[in-house]
């Protein structure tokens, strides 16, 4: 693979490598540094990533491994995980106060799930990959990914009731 | 989209089975404005699929080329050298040559010298036999007159 190769099919990967990261280390710094690490690495072994059917689930399998690494030497440091810089990008003005409200709360929900269902999730519901891909990238079989995924969707909804009637009670 | 569709594919979201397509189906549904009360939920969680799609990574991403960088070094370096033994060579042939050209030339003139220090020899030589014949010729020409 050479370098206009590598432009045209790794390259444009580096939002999806950078949301997956985001989504696992919640810092933005981190993310930035972790996608310019996967690209380093990745580029270093360009001659090597012919070989792999699919380049972008090798990538996502590749930013998986490196956050859940990342991670776990954080916590071996005993560092807790507490970011909040996280943007609330604005919506159209025309939606109303409590639906910004209730996207917002969507994240700080996603961030409290389980690493798995978070990881299937983003991949799902905002990368929009198949399940077999997915699969392939936590190697897991694809009803695995469904049951997750549905338990997943379900907890959110349902946490995101709970906090409404606890607002209005 | 009516609404008892949507709900169905709701239904199916939960559990995990929507398509790929489907999902785009709600996606779509949940951009508008005007969604029912007992849906807002989802119309939150996908409006943030939406806006979490959207996310940018906006900083530089350094390419290193070292390796290029090593493969036109040994090029340079492959050519210098085939440079230097081409000179090197280009020198000790001229040197050769004129090291021959001179013993050459030396030995030529120490022929030429050879020829002519005979020739010297040679014309004294005839010389001395041309003064004798003279002599004799003279005393001939004496004792008969």
């Amino acid at each position: 693979m050479n370098q206009a190769e590598f432009v045209n099919t790794v390259l444009p990967l580096k939002d999806k490598v950078f949301r997956l990261a985001k989504r696992l280390l919640i810092s933005i710094d981190e993310a930035e540094d972790a996608t310019q690490d996967l690209f380093l690495k990745l580029w270093k072994n360009k001659n090597k990533l012919s070989e792999y059917r699919s380049v972008e689930a090798f990538a996502m399998t590749m930013t998986k491994n490196y956050c859940l690494d990342q991670l776990k030497a954080k916590r071996s440091n005993n560092l807790s995980l507490v970011h909040s810089n996280y943007k609330d990008n604005n919506l159209s003005l025309e939606r109303s106060i409590e639906l910004k409200d209730c996207v917002s709360r969507v994240h700080q929900l996603m961030t409290d799930l389980p690493e798995k269902q978070k990881i299937i999730m983003q991949l799902r519901d905002i990368e929009n990959f198949e399940f077999e891909e997915i699969g392939k990238i936590l190697d897991l079989q694809p009803t695995a990914v469904r049951v997750a995924l549905s338990r997943a969707r379900k907890t959110i909804r349902e946490q995101l009731i709970k906090q409404q009637n606890y607002g209005i009670s | 989209m009516e609404l008892a569709n949507i709900e169905k594919l709701i239904e199916k979201y939960e559990n995990a089975e929507t398509s790929l397509q489907e999902e785009q189906e709600l996606k779509d549904y949940f951009q508008q404005t005007d969604v029912p009360g007992h849906l807002l939920e989802y119309q939150a969680m996908f409006n943030y699929f939406d806006e979490s799609n959207a996310e940018r990574f906006t900083k530089s991403i350094p390419l290193k080329t070292k390796k290029t960088y090593w493969k036109w070094l040994s090029v340079a370096a492959a050519i210098a050298i085939m440079f230097s033994i081409y000179t090197y060579n280009a020198n000790t042939i001229n040197d050769l040559e004129k090291k021959e050209a001179e013993f050459a030339y030396q030995e030529t003139q120490k022929a030429l010298q050879m020829v002519s220090k005979n020739l010297n020899k040679g014309s004294s030589v005839a010389i001395a036999g041309l003064r004798e014949f003279e002599k004799t010729q003279n005393k001939i020409f004496i004792t008969n007159k």
